[in-house]
């Protein structure tokens, strides 16, 4: 037999195909559906802050990884264009350009680079670089473009309140509740995605779509997204039925303010949720009820980005104490 | 009917990688005598065999060449007459050189004596329970499923534990492997006089044969004659790698959890495979020790990829010259399986008891990929049938948190590779938990000595 060259090198010799970037890629093609949805609803704006927010991300990454840490930047995984596209998806789509930059910069350089880089950050980047803007731009933030009706102009837009922002203020001015559902669209109109709102966050059925995709592409597992809504909807619900004359019910709550966008692409981030099971069910769980309580007892009327970022910060936690159960450790004889 | 029973599977982790049993169904085939044959004297765990022939002696097939040194060792035969050329340091599967027994062949095989080499089916057993064991302590024979563990030391129940059933290994939840596949399909009979063998050995009273869904011929036909034997049943376990883990095994079919550091014994249970199953077939009904065994012989590029049945000692590259010779694009050659084999470095190295099968892997397939960084997708943790945090674990090896590593179970890693398999980022986490149990094993033993 010839003298050939063999490779060696210990087992396994084989390996599953999905990658960090065919991960990435696949993220990226959950949310295009929304993405289409949110362009053809709220036309070249939406289209415009994508884009922006995209490329700087991206030239962030570049940027910081080059001439700062002083790497080979890997901008092909794709981490930072799934980054930028979540922060254009949390954002009103008559943002202006260079508030889209400076959310790029905060979420990439500050949520990300800063503390190494893909796998190192404790918060979501693109989470980051909203509740930035925010807390420092709230009328830029909360001045939501009508549905269709501003479709080809980025500058001069018809805005509108988001449903939940509504009734928020309405309950303040001591209006009934009862009184402002009627003046809100109705749930089939959140499930399509015909409300004013962020981007990405307005079409509940699109949403879900992307969601099922990555579970059939192994992505992710069902259960970050599903405990999130499903805490959300109970705690909500006992909320409603005790008073549903100050509360709003639990659908509602599940439908709109970003909920589907956060649980699905948002808490589901890998980096920062946590590695066990048991820690899964804790984060979501606290997910949902932070949620609410922002939303019912908070100044802000969603509230799910600052209950992804609270409960970011207790992974590390969780990931220390909430140990997978062990093989053998529970011992059955049966 | 069992086909609607829910199949019988592990309940934490598992990955289920591409199959591709390319020689599943191809007749087992006798490979002829090489004109060497080069047995090295460590083909188990334990203590190596210590050589009882010297360079020029004349030994007959299934000849004593090298006798246990210990309890934890085996016997190894002759496994073909002829010369002993030299006695020297070799080349094995470890990739260490180890003392190795070379025999020049004779043309004429002279068999030892006492040995029935015919295939007539011997289904009376005659022998005591002290006798059988006798014979599988005699016949050399070690775990064939790739541990090559003793087999009479797992059948010599240490006092005080008691096995209530034994588990009979056919999984080979391997991908490419069939070569348990095709001897359960093959020798029947003879599988079921053996499982009967280690019954009456062991003092029980039940017997379960698991085997993964994907044969189903296997199934059907060991099931069959399985009705003739109450207390011998057949079931069928999910598809799902690493279904043949022992201790995998042992929660599928039973639902008992082998504690951590414990032995199946110790919850009433000893698992032998089924190459080995038959290997005691034929040292306690036919007086035959282990000097042969079934190798699968495989890969995508390979020409005639099928099962053989070869002589202990017969060099690697002697089989792939049977299935057709090397492939143009080989890249790795593979002693077991793609999950848990080990590559070799030299197509001469020899068959031992344990190798199941010789995997061909196309150059393509030969190298890693490039590690990247661990994006903490949790994948590992989730796949781990263990229950272990392989991302946690290399990151206290690669840290030297020793303490730490232990108290994650470290030992546990039944180093399955399920983890290294499923992680996006490539990441080298069998490779560093391999370190880790070692340099533990070794804090352990320090601190016992101490």
């Amino acid at each position: 037999m010839d003298s050939k060259l063999l490779t060696v090198s210990p087992s396994p010799h084989i390996h599953q195909e999905q990658t960090i970037s065919r991960i990435m890629y696949d993220v990226i093609f959950a949310m295009l559906p929304a993405f289409a949805f949110s362009v053809y609803v709220f036309g070249l704006g939406a289209l415009m802050v994508t884009l922006i927010a995209v490329l700087s991300a991206v030239f962030f990454e570049y940027m910081i990884t080059k001439h700062l840490l002083k790497r080979e930047p890997d901008i092909l995984d794709g981490s930072a264009v799934v980054t930028g596209m979540l922060l254009a998806f949390n954002v009103p789509s008559n943002l202006p350009w260079w508030l889209v930059v400076l959310g790029s910069f905060v979420a990439i350089g500050i949520g990300k680079m800063s503390f190494g880089g893909l796998g190192n950050n404790p918060f979501n980047p693109a989470l980051v670089g909203r509740v930035f803007l925010l807390v420092s731009f709230p009328v830029q933030m909360t001045t939501w473009p009508a549905p269709f009706e501003s479709r080809m102009s980025i500058t001069d837009v018809v805005t509108g309140a988001t449903p939940l922002g509504f009734i928020k203020d309405g309950l303040k001015n001591g209006e009934s509740l009862v009184d402002l559902m009627q003046e809100v669209p109705r749930h089939m109109d959140f499930f399509l995605g015909t409300q004013p709102g962020s981007m990405g966050e307005i079409s509940g059925l699109l949403l879900t779509i992307g969601f099922l995709y990555m579970v059939i592409r192994k992505v992710i597992t069902w259960h970050i997204p599903v405990i999130v809504i499903g805490t959300m909807f109970v705690f909500s619900g006992f909320l409603w039925l005790g008073n549903p004359d100050r509360f709003v019910d639990p659908l509602f709550q599940i439908l709109t303010g970003g909920a589907l966008l956060g649980a699905i692409f948002m808490a589901t981030d890998y980096v920062t949720s946590p590695m066990t099971i048991r820690g899964v069910v804790i984060y979501s769980v606290g997910i949902g009820i932070i949620t609410i309580l922002v939303r019912v007892f908070g100044a802000y009327p969603e509230g799910i980005s600052f209950a992804i970022l609270i409960m970011n910060a207790f992974v590390p936690l969780l990931n220390k104490y909430l140990k997978p159960s062990r093989f053998g450790e529970k011992v059955k004889n049966g | 009917m069992f086909i609607f029973n829910k199949l019988k599977t592990f309940p934490k982790g598992g990955i289920h990688p591409p199959e591709v049993k390319i020689s599943a169904e191809k007749p087992i085939k006798r490979l002829p005598l090489p004109a060497n044959i080069k047995v090295p004297i460590a083909q188990h765990i334990g203590v190596p065999a210590s050589p009882v022939v010297e360079r020029g002696e004349l030994v007959k097939t299934g000849q004593v060449i090298a006798k246990t040194a210990g309890f934890v060792s085996a016997n190894i035969h002759a496994p073909a007459s002829g010369k002993v050329a030299k006695i020297s340091e070799e080349m094995d599967v470890s990739g260490y050189r180890r003392t190795s027994i070379m025999i020049r062949v004779d043309k004429e095989e002279q068999w030892a004596d006492g040995i029935d080499t015919t295939d007539e089916l011997r289904k009376e057993i005659s022998l005591s329970r002290e006798q059988i064991l006798e014979k599988i302590l005699q016949g050399g024979i070690v775990g064939m499923g790739g541990a090559t563990f003793p087999s009479h030391v797992k059948l010599n129940v240490p006092k005080g534990k008691k096995a209530d059933v034994l588990i009979i290994n056919g999984a080979e939840c391997e991908p490419y492997l069939t070569s348990d596949h095709q001897l359960m399909l093959e020798k029947s009979e003879e599988l079921m006089v053996g499982v009967r063998i280690l019954m009456k050995a062991l003092d029980v009273k039940k017997a379960i044969i698991g085997i993964e869904n994907n044969k189903r011929d296997a199934i059907d036909k060991l099931s069959g004659i399985a009705k003739n034997y109450e207390d011998i049943s057949v079931a069928a376990l999910k598809v799902q790698y690493p279904q043949g883990g022992e201790k995998q095994l042992i929660k599928a079919l039973i639902n008992r959890e082998v504690p951590s550091g414990k032995l199946p014994i110790d919850v009433g249970t000893v698992v032998h495979n089924v190459g080995t199953t038959y290997a005691v077939y034929e040292a306690v009904q036919k007086n035959k020790p282990l000097i042969e065994r079934v190798i699968t012989v495989t890969g995508k590029s390979v020409k005639d990829p099928g099962n053989f049945i070869a002589r202990i000692g017969t060099p690697v590259s002697a089989l792939i010259d049977a299935a057709g010779g090397l492939p143009e694009d080989t890249g790795k050659v593979i002693s077991g399986g793609p999950m848990m084999g080990k590559a070799l470095n030299d197509l001469e190295i020899s068959v031992t008891k344990g190798t199941s099968g010789i995997l061909i892997l196309p150059e393509k397939e030969s190298a890693r990929s490039k590690s990247k960084v661990c994006i903490r997708c949790s994948k590992c943790t989730n796949v781990c049938p263990m229950g272990l945090e392989p991302f946690y674990l290399m990151t206290t090896v690669q840290r030297g948190m020793n303490d730490e590593a232990e108290q994650n179970r470290v030992l546990d890693c039944i180093e399955c590779g399920s983890c290294a398999y499923i992680c996006p980022s490539n990441r080298e986490l069998l490779d560093y938990i391999r370190l880790g149990k070692a340099t533990v094993a070794n804090l352990i033993r320090e601190r016992q000595s101490a």
